[in-house]
Formats: C-alpha cells, structure tokens, sequence
C-alpha cells in the first residue's frame, strides 16, 4: 500500500471571498434585503453628492472682490475670500490685527503643547496658559497699558469673539463648577442646597434667557453709575450657564472616585481641603478631561447664540454680509462656509475627547 | 503636654477645631453673604427701577397688547392682553418641542440602528450623518433652513403641488384641514373606546401567556380594534367628515391649514441636529448589550425579530432612557432659539415683544425661566417615572 505522506498544497480561498468582490459580498450584498439598500444608498448619494461636488468646486468661483466675479453659476466663494478679514476679526481696525495674530499665534502654541502627549513640563505650561496668558491676552486685544491704544469691545468680532467668549466662558467656569460640585456632595445642609438649586435652575433655563437676563436684568442689578459693557454681561451670563454644567461634570468625576480614596485621605489625618486638594481633584480632574472637553464643545456651538443680543460672532458676521445690498442672495456660500469652520474645531475637539477617553479607560468598564 | 491631653479627653476641642461647630460657622457665613448680595440687588434694582420710573408687579399683564401674532393655537388678535400672549408662545413652544421630540426619536431611532447595520454603506452614511450635524451649531442649522432653503422656494402662484390639495411654497406649507361635521363626538367617543379595549386585550393577553404559554398577536389586534372601531362608528354616524382644500385667491392661499416657514424650519433643524445626538444614544444602548444575549435568543429558537423586541430592545432601554430624557430636555430649550427667525415661541412673544413693549423685565424674564424650569421638571419626572418601570430589579 502506498502512503503518501506529503502534505499537499493550501487551496488558494474560493475566488468570492477574497478582495474586493469577497469584501463586497460580504459588506454590501450579504443578503437580498442588503442589496437593496446598498442600491438605494449609492443612488441617493449619486443624486445628491453629485450636485454638491459640482456647485462647491466644479462650477465655483474663487478669485474676485465684488459679485460681478461670480459668473459660472455655482458656488460664489468670492463672497467669502472679499470678507475673510471681517470673519476672522470683525470689525477690529485693520492696522492693529498684528495683535489679534499674537494671540492667536500663542493660544495655538499652548493648545499644541498642551494637546501633544510628550511634552515636558506640562505643568508649568498649563498654569501659563491659565494665569499668565489671559493677561497677556486682554492687554494685547483690549489694549490700555504699555502703550496700546484701546479698541472697544464692540468692535470686537467674527472668529475672535467667538474663541474669546468660548475660551473664557470654559476657563472661567471651571473653578466655579469644582466648587459647585464641591459644595453638592457637602455634608452642610445649607452649603448643599445652595449649590442644587444654583446647578438646577441654570440647567434648566435655555441659554438664551440667561443671556436676555444679563442683557436687561444685570444692569438693574448693579448701581446705577457703574457702567457694564455688553460683552462681560455675555460673558457672564454664560459663566454662570457654564458653571452649572461643568459642576455636574466634575460631580461625575468625584464620584467615579473609590471610596477607599476618600477613607485613606481621612486615615492619613488630612484635612478636607488637602485631602480634595492632593487626593481626589487631581484624580478626577483627569478622569474628567473627555467631559470637559465636550462641554466646551457645546459652549463652543452655543457661543453663536450672543448675536440675538447683538454681538457679532462668526455667525452673525454672515447674517450681517446677507443684508448687505451688495451681496444678496449669497446666504448659501455664508453657511457652509462657517459651518464649516465650526464642524472643524467641533470634530477635531471630538475626535481628541474620544482618543483621550480610549487612552484613560482603565479598564473597569467591560 | 498635660492639659492638652486631658481637653482631648474631655471631648473639650477648641473651637475652631470643632468640625460640627466650624461647619455651622462657616454655613452661617454662606448664608449671611447670599442674604447680602441678595439685599444689595434689591436694593439696586429699587432704586433703578425708581429713577427710570419702571412700576413693579404683574398688573401688566391685564393690560391690551395691541400687537400681532403669526401662529397662535387660541383665539388671538391685538385687543387680547400681554397674559393672553403668553399663554400664546407658551403653547407654540409646546407645539414645537412636542413634534421635535416625536421626529428626532423616530430620526434618530432609525439612523442609530442603520449606524449598526451589516451594511457597510448604510452604516457609513450614518456614521457621516451624526459627525456632520451634531458639529455644526444648531442656531446655524435654523439660519440654513429658513434664510437659505424655504427662502428659495417658489412664490404662491408657482407653488409646488401635491395631487392638487397640498401646496409648498416661499409662505409655507398649505394642507387640507379636517372640518368636522355633527357627530364626529362619537368617533372620539369610540376611539377612547377603543384604547381602553386595547389596555384589557394586553392585560388578557399576558394572562393567558402565563397561564398556557399561548402567545396572542397583541399588537395586530390592537391596531385592528384601534382602527376598526372608530372607522364603524364612523360611518355609521353619516361619514361626518369633510376637508377644506387650501385655495389660491388673489395672492396667497386661503383655507386649510398653514404650516408657516418659520415652524418648518425650527422643526426640520431642531429634528436633525437632536436625532443626530439620539442615534449615538441609541448605538451605545445596543452596543452595551453583550453578544451572549443574542446567542443565547437564537439557540433558544426565536427569531431575530422577537430577539430584536424581547431581548435587546428592553434591556437597551435602561441605558437609552436617561441621556435620552437630556436630549428631550435641550431639545425643548433649544426651541427658544425660534425667537432667531421670528417663530412666535414664548421668548420670541413674550421675552422679546411683551419685554420690549413694557419694560418689565424682571417679571418678563423670571415667568419665562420659570416656565423652562417647569417644563424641565415635568419631563424628568416623566422620564424617571417611566425609567424606574423600566430599570432592572436587582435581588
């Protein structure tokens, strides 16, 4: 009897299940019911992506400063590249915009350095950007000291007003909100219900009306001789709104503390505030970062809501282009174009939330 | 040192050492400071509104408001009071929020479970579709609607048609209205009816599953009855039901009833940019539930379907209801946004119009945060309420 040992060859996979046909087969016609729908979808992407592409590249114009230059029939980009000034800095004068462009320049060094994994002394960075850099900050945009000539708030605008109201609403509200959610899981019954019914009602209330109440009520509020310039009367309405949301942030926070944390800070003889202070904050607040970051993305978004009280932010900077007579008929080209400017800053703020929460899960969830 | 030994044992800690003592110290301060800043406020407001000669109180109310409103749900004109226009923008808001919470579930129901599908394109094209509107601010979103595409439609004389009785156009969305004839009563009449009829049918139902292991078809008999009962009543009560066909007359449409742009547009924006928040809801509801609950379904033979409705679904629920009732609730107050584009919601007619034309701010803005506050609470209780039927009973 002949037995052949030899082991013969692997049969190549059957041709329908390897590259692209297999990879179709499987994804995209499963079943009769999944080919429906993937002949569906391609068709309404056809009809819909089609257009789009050709108005917003194929047919745009680009290049020109006045309506005139839009010939071709699609997308008017010219609408935007004639104001690109005005949407980035409002109505800022012109020869000052060199100290807008410090900010920015330094702002994006610190986020960068912040946002990079490996950069050393990280501390002492992050209480630069906190403590050190708003100064800067308000000197070089508002002026007043060391020689710079004032520039109201009021010519304050576009994508500039938008990053100060949303940078300085987040920043301003974080202290706010750990002390708020400090003072929610207090034991002090008095201490405790403030800080509830402050949180409650804030959360409950539109932004928009707490944005009217700082509007028309603050100035009731204060003597009459103090005057209030109408964007730290935003800015402190969404403060406030702010603080309330980053409060149950950091609530969140302090509770996916083990309890063991808390017990061992109180066997080691520390106070309450040490033991907030070198035990649990520092714990939470890493565990809070991906909150953070996505209120700040919703107060980023909301920050367009300051135009109903007549603030121009990058939103308003269209609405203001429309009713200009020059320009009519363009609202198209304004939206995308600042939605798209949104989308970016919103996605890539999203994007890093959720590769941070990855990189801290420890674990315990499944 | 001695003494200090001997306090200690004595439980004679001084003062400041005291937690109980210094934690009553220290919320009497906290109390003091609010009561402070509290009084200083009154006071500044007194005088303020003194020297701007501003009258308090809530007399304004009964005063004519002597201006228009483009929707309103009750009887409105100019010669009704401020009390009048605010039960006006509080129902528009109603009317709003209630028909975006029921599209954004259904919306985002459906685009969270095509984010799951097998099929990669579909669960692609969903994927895109969340990333794309829930970056984009929702107050832009209303601006595109309104400014950039209802704008754009063709004007009454050029208006799209629909089979001749619903018409769109730049002034809004024309569709037949119900009029209804003597005796429509009793098809409400039975349709009550027939929902009591359905509420006995489950609980038979379930009964004699417990009892027998016979499964009924609850849902078929329900809607059978649902539907059967009202249309025989129905007819037999003389088919009492006409329509009222929207009709050009000189430069717009009159009769049927009018969904004006602006609502259109609030609610097309405030249904998609809400849904796309639901969908990731929805996926990481499904997703939470383990594999082994499917399989375990299946090797016990039933199908995917009653899978899918007796195994998945309900247990997803419990992680699905509580971020949901969040987006109910921003999804309500984001319909303050209205006030942007002029939909007559309560802070466009009430923190906007009234406000402006009376100067009463304090009593304006505190009636209208106190009705988000109301309707914030409302829904939470509803949610918990409906939560806690829903939450695992854990031994």
């Amino acid at each position: 009897m002949i037995h052949n040992d030899n082991k013969l060859p692997d049969l190549p996979p059957p041709k329908n299940t390897t590259g692209i046909v297999g990879w179709a087969k499987e994804n995209l016609f499963s079943s009769p019911l999944n080919s429906i729908l993937t002949i569906i979808a391609c068709y309404l992407l056809y009809i819909s992506l089609v257009p789009a592409v050709e108005w917003a590249f194929v047919k745009a114009d680009w290049l020109g400063d006045s309506r005139e230059a839009c010939t071709s029939g699609g997308a008017c980009w010219v609408f935007i590249t004639a104001r690109l000034n005005q949407f980035i800095y409002g109505f800022y004068p012109e020869e000052l915009y060199w100290r807008v462009n410090i900010v920015f320049a330094i702002f994006s060094v610190l986020v960068a350095a912040l946002v990079i994994e490996r950069t050393p002394y990280k501390g002492w960075i992050a209480s630069f950007a906190l403590i050190v850099f708003p100064v800067i900050a308000f000197f070089l945009l508002y002026g007043g000291g060391f020689d710079l000539k004032i520039v109201e708030t009021h010519k304050w605008g576009g994508l500039m007003l938008t990053l100060v109201l949303a940078v300085v609403g987040i920043v301003a509200a974080l202290p706010f909100g750990v002390l708020l959610a400090l003072g929610r899981r207090s034991d002090m019954p008095v201490v405790k219900s403030f800080c509830v019914i402050f949180i409650e009602i804030w959360r409950g209330v539109p932004l928009i009306t707490v944005l009217f109440m700082a509007s028309v009520m603050l100035p009731l509020f204060i003597p009459e001789e103090v005057s209030f310039d109408k964007l730290l009367r935003a800015l402190v309405g969404i403060v406030m709104f702010q603080s309330a949301y980053m409060a149950e942030v950091v609530r969140g926070g302090l509770q996916a503390i083990p309890k063991g944390q808390y017990e061992a800070a109180k066997a080691l003889g520390l106070s309450y505030w040490k033991s907030m202070g070198l035990i649990i904050l520092p714990q939470a607040l890493k565990m809070m970062i991906p909150g953070i970051v996505n209120t700040f993305i919703a107060l980023f978004k909301d920050t367009s809501l300051v135009l109903i009280i007549g603030l121009f932010d990058l939103l308003a900077i269209v609405q203001a282009g429309l009713s200009d007579p020059k320009w009519l008929g363009y609202s198209v080209e304004g939206y995308v174009f600042v939605a798209f400017v949104f989308w970016v800053f919103c996605f890539g703020m999203s994007q890093y939330s959720q590769a941070l929460e990855r990189k801290l899960d420890t674990g315990h969830k499944s | 040192m001695p003494e200090n030994k001997h306090n200690l044992a004595a439980g004679n800690v001084s003062f400041w050492n005291d937690p109980a003592k210094r934690s009553l110290v220290f919320q009497a301060i906290l109390f003091l400071a609010v009561f402070a800043v509290g009084y200083i406020i009154y006071q500044n407001t007194q005088h303020n509104l003194e020297s701007r000669g501003i009258t308090t109180g809530f007399e304004f109310l009964d005063a004519e408001a002597g201006f228009g409103i483009i929707q309103s749900l009750i009887p409105y004109d100019e010669t009704h009071s401020y009390g009048t226009t605010f039960i006006v923008g509080l129902l528009n808001t109603i009317l709003v929020s209630a028909l975006g919470v029921f599209f954004a579930t259904i919306l985002g129901f459906l685009i969270g479970v095509a984010r799951l599908s097998h099929n990669w394109l579909i669960a692609r094209v969903a994927a895109v579709y969340i990333e794309i509107f829930r970056n984009i601010p929702l107050l832009l979103q209303i601006f595109f609607w309104y400014f950039a595409v209802l704008r754009l439609l063709p004007g009454p004389r050029q208006s799209l048609e629909f089979a001749d009785i619903a018409f769109l156009n730049v002034r809004g969305v024309y569709l037949p209205s119900p009029v209804l004839g003597e005796g429509f009563g009793w098809v409400l009449a039975a349709l009550v009816l027939a929902l009591i009829a359905i509420f006995f049918i489950k609980r038979w139902a379930k009964r004699r599953q417990n009892e027998t292991g016979d499964q009924f078809p609850v849902f078929w008999a329900s809607l059978g009855v649902l539907i059967g009962l009202p249309f025989i009543v129905f007819l037999l009560s003389g088919a009492s039901l006409q329509w009222e066909i929207p009709e050009l007359k000189g430069f717009n449409f009159r009769g049927g009833l009018t969904i004006i742009p602006e609502l259109s547009a609030l609610l097309i924006a405030l249904t998609i940019y809400t849904a796309a928040f639901i969908a990731e809801i929805v996926r990481s509801g499904i997703e939470s539930i383990s594999k082994g609950q499917t399989e375990a379904a299946r090797a016990l033979g039933v199908s995917p379907g009653k899978t899918l409705q007796l195994v998945i679904i309900p247990q997803a629920m419990r992680v699905i209801i509580p971020p949901l009732t969040s987006q109910y609730l921003n999804l309500i107050k984001n319909s303050s946004l209205a006030t942007a584009i002029g939909y007559p919601d309560l802070v466009s007619v009430f923190a906007g119009t009234t406000l402006n034309q009376t100067g009463q701010a304090i009593e304006v803005i505190s009636m209208t945060m106190a009705v988000y506050l109301t309707l914030s609470l409302l829904v939470s209780l509803f949610m918990n309420w409906y939560n806690k039927r829903m939450a695992l009973v854990e031994r």
